[in-house]
């Protein structure tokens, strides 16, 4: 699966590394390599090929061959290369200019399209916009009262439907939004399949009746080989402006968005990442790539931690590691600060390569319980860990309400840990960029 | 009849593989080898997935000796197919009640409407269906199944807006037992495969179900959107670790999807495909054939 991929990925990335110099054939078995992880990926089988062709023309050029670490050099070519076709030139936005502004969301069933309403509306919000939420989907039972429930609960305003069709819809709500001085509206239409010829009727329909400046084509980021005909088909008959990527807080490497972007050379411009309406991103063509060749996302982990961690609380901490002056309460510090970068889940799954490490537990709950050792100790204690002996122990492992085996543990984590944050600061473990799968410049 | 509806939810496959074979020399036993990249083509394009195209184009090229002709090479491959879902098909079984059936998946992959479709099935089966709304979390998930009960005609167990889903499994099973209903079916609210927490409410809900009496429930399906590529094998790895899932249901075979994971799923995990999803209207479920469905796959390819 997905993590073995990865792992070997990892594996030969590592061993090319090592070389001092790339022969063709070590460049032909990497590619090869790299056509399977794109297939694993979900990138349709005529895209990788495409672009595996694309690349074998880089790959062998002098860049590759004249570097002195081939290795890094290829992956960095294949990287730059997939990082340049998911990103475009222009500037993302999503256009709502107009007297009201229309947004349209268009997909298939079960893409997401309801929840990525009220995420735009949310969206939009923080960015001073008054949307209107209409439902144009009389097909699904409840499809109308789930957006309403949803609007209602963010507050945002909703158009409550009377009328019978969906173009009627249209044309009132835009009326309202008019009225009470709200814009866009966000048209949340029904699912449909890109081959529903009378459903797709509807949809170029509404479109010449409102002129929307921003259609949306909503895609699920688990989509397989099939997203490169649903793009394409919605763009002959509908035609959109961009594209939102739904369900990115899963394990989906997401290679359909590569292959949507690759045939239909439109924008990707959002993506979901979570269930709460304020879950809607901008899109990262760098994290994509490394997500699709299963790199992990470092540097959303990282600049969400530029948000939550004080740099000099960072700094401090760094600085008590390098002179042996960590103690469990600042540990206890640390633990409220990587609680507060989201589920430890997500968190970690950011991290190259762990997501590999599918056997290490990451579970919030073995945090909190370490929480909970430490907040029953006393601050001297906390400072002292050395003197924490036996009886002590007993007492701490009762109090919060674990055992005496889990307290030992835990402190004995510690001092290893103490032990190699002071080596990496004192710069005695090799850091250096180039231990880093990209990207980074 | 049913292998029509199959039929014509696959013909888009179909014309597509036809299309595929007319355009190669593929019939010629000399250009067999040549002919390899076309099936590899046509199962990764179809979502089959790495691992399990390679799989199959072994046991193609394995069980190629005995067939020498070159008309065989079709048949051969459908047979390999077939046999790679037969090895884990599953038939609906004596029913014991109440049967009861949860669906579970990730978001959007049908579930509900699904669930609709099989209290529809078995309404017609002469059963008296319990509908069990246990999808509290997404907006309205409750309201869209109370819908459709009211439109098949059966009862639907009402749930309150953020009730505890296992709670709600233990109210249905009660009301299973007291008003004798035959077939109780529960939907639960979709969920994500890597979010922990969530995964273990479904095991919750399933404890409750068994401690009851230990062979409820009977039946866990898990529903997988056709268009899923390979991400589906992770779903089911995991819904199959957590909860045991007794069968998957394929759902939107009616798009141009070709729901080929249920090969690497059959292959690599040994869960049966118990139903397909082929259209929006409720009768659009049909029991899952190995052989029609890589029959209907193969179809225009075989009749050359």
């Amino acid at each position: 699966m997905f993590e073995n991929i990865t792992a070997r990925l990892s594996e030969i990335f590592k061993s090319l590394r090592r070389k001092g110099k790339l022969s063709k054939k070590d460049i032909e078995n990497g590619l090869k390599d790299i056509r399977l992880a794109l297939l694993e990926a979900d990138v349709n089988y005529k895209v990788v090929k495409e672009f595996i062709a694309r690349l074998e023309k880089s790959a062998t050029g002098e860049r590759v061959l004249k570097s002195f670490t081939p290795g890094e050099t290829l992956l960095r070519v294949v990287f730059e290369e997939l990082r340049d076709f998911l990103s475009s030139k222009e500037k993302i936005e999503i256009k709502t200019d107009g007297r009201p502004g229309v947004v349209m969301l268009i997909g298939l069933q079960g893409s997401g399209k309801t929840t990525t309403a009220v995420k735009v509306a949310h969206f939009l919000r923080k960015r001073g916009r008054k949307s209107l939420l209409v439902p144009c989907d009389l097909k699904r039972p409840a499809a109308a009262e789930q957006l309403k429930i949803m609007a209602e609960k963010g507050e945002f305003p909703f158009y409550e439907i009377k009328e019978e069709t969906i173009e009627k819809i249209g044309l009132a709500s835009v009326e309202y939004a008019k009225k009470e001085g709200l814009s866009p509206v966000i048209l949340d239409t029904a699912g449909r399949l890109h081959i529903d010829d009378a459903m797709i009727e509807e949809l170029v329909h509404l479109k010449k009746l409102l002129s929307p400046k921003e259609i949306l084509l909503v895609l699920d980021s688990m989509t397989g080989q099939d997203a490169v005909n649903i793009g394409l088909e919605f763009q002959k008959k509908v035609d959109f402006d961009g594209i939102v990527l739904t369900k990115m807080d899963g394990d989906a490497r997401g290679g359909a968005a590569f292959s949507l972007r690759y045939v239909t050379k439109r924008p990707i411009k959002l993506i979901g990442t979570g269930e709460k309406s304020d879950d809607l991103e901008f899109f990262h063509a760098d994290r994509m790539a490394s997500r699709i060749l299963g790199m992990g996302d470092l540097s959303t982990l990282v600049e969400r931690a530029t948000e939550v961690i004080e740099k000099e609380e960072a700094e401090e901490a760094a600085k008590k590691f390098k002179e042996d002056r960590f103690t469990l309460e600042d540990f206890r510090k640390q633990i409220k600060i990587l609680q507060k970068l989201g589920p430890l889940e997500k968190v970690v799954g950011m991290i190259p390569g762990m997501k590999s490490l599918s056997k290490v537990d990451v579970n919030g709950d073995a945090i909190k319980r370490i929480e909970s050792i430490i907040n029953s100790m006393t601050v001297f204690e906390r400072n002292n860990p050395k003197i924490i002996d036996g009886s002590r122990r007993k007492r701490i492992a009762a109090g919060s309400g674990t055992t005496v085996s889990e307290v030992n543990r835990l402190l004995k984590d510690f001092e290893v840990m103490k032990r190699m944050m002071k080596q990496f600061s004192k710069g005695n473990i090799g850091f250096s960029p180039s231990s880093f799968p990209f990207p980074q410049k | 009849m049913l292998l029509e509806k199959i039929r014509m939810g696959l013909s888009k496959t179909r014309e597509k593989i036809h299309e595929a074979f007319l355009s190669t020399g593929i019939f010629f036993d000399k250009d067999f080898e040549s002919s390899i990249p076309v099936f590899e083509e046509i199962l990764l394009s179809s979502d089959v997935g790495v691992k399990a195209t390679n799989e199959i184009i072994a046991r193609l090229k394995e069980r190629r000796k005995e067939h020498e002709k070159r008309e065989d090479v079709i048949p051969l491959l459908s047979q390999i197919l077939i046999n790679l879902l037969i090895s884990s098909e599953k038939k609906e079984e004596e029913i014991i009640h109440p049967y009861t059936i949860l669906t579970v998946g990730v978001n959007g992959t049908g579930k509900t409407t699904t669930l609709a479709k099989l209290a529809k099935h078995f309404k017609d089966k002469g059963e008296h269906v319990l509908l069990v709304a246990a999808d509290t979390y997404r907006a309205a998930g409750v309201e869209q199944l109370y819908l459709w009960g009211r439109n098949i005609g059966v009862d639907i167990l009402k749930s309150q807006i953020g009730q505890d889903p296992a709670s709600i499994a233990f109210d249905a099973i009660e009301s299973a037992f007291t008003k004798e209903y035959t077939v109780v079916l529960i939907d639960t609210a979709g969920r994500l495969h890597t979010k922990k927490n969530l995964m273990e409410e479904l095991k919750k809900m399933k404890n409750v179900l068994s401690k009851k009496r230990e062979d409820l429930p009977q039946e866990i399906f898990l529903i997988l959107d056709a268009t899923t590529g390979q991400n589906a094998l992770s779903q089911a790895k995991i819904f199959k670790d957590v909860l045991d899932v007794t069968g998957t249901i394929l759902t939107k075979i009616d798009g141009t999807a070709k729901g080929g994971i249920v090969f690497a799923i059959s292959l690599e995990l040994g869960i049966p495909i118990r139903y397909i999803g082929i259209g929006e209207d409720v009768d659009d479920l049909i029991e899952f054939e190995p052989d029609t469905f890589v029959a209907s796959l193969l179809e225009g390819v075989v009749l050359q």
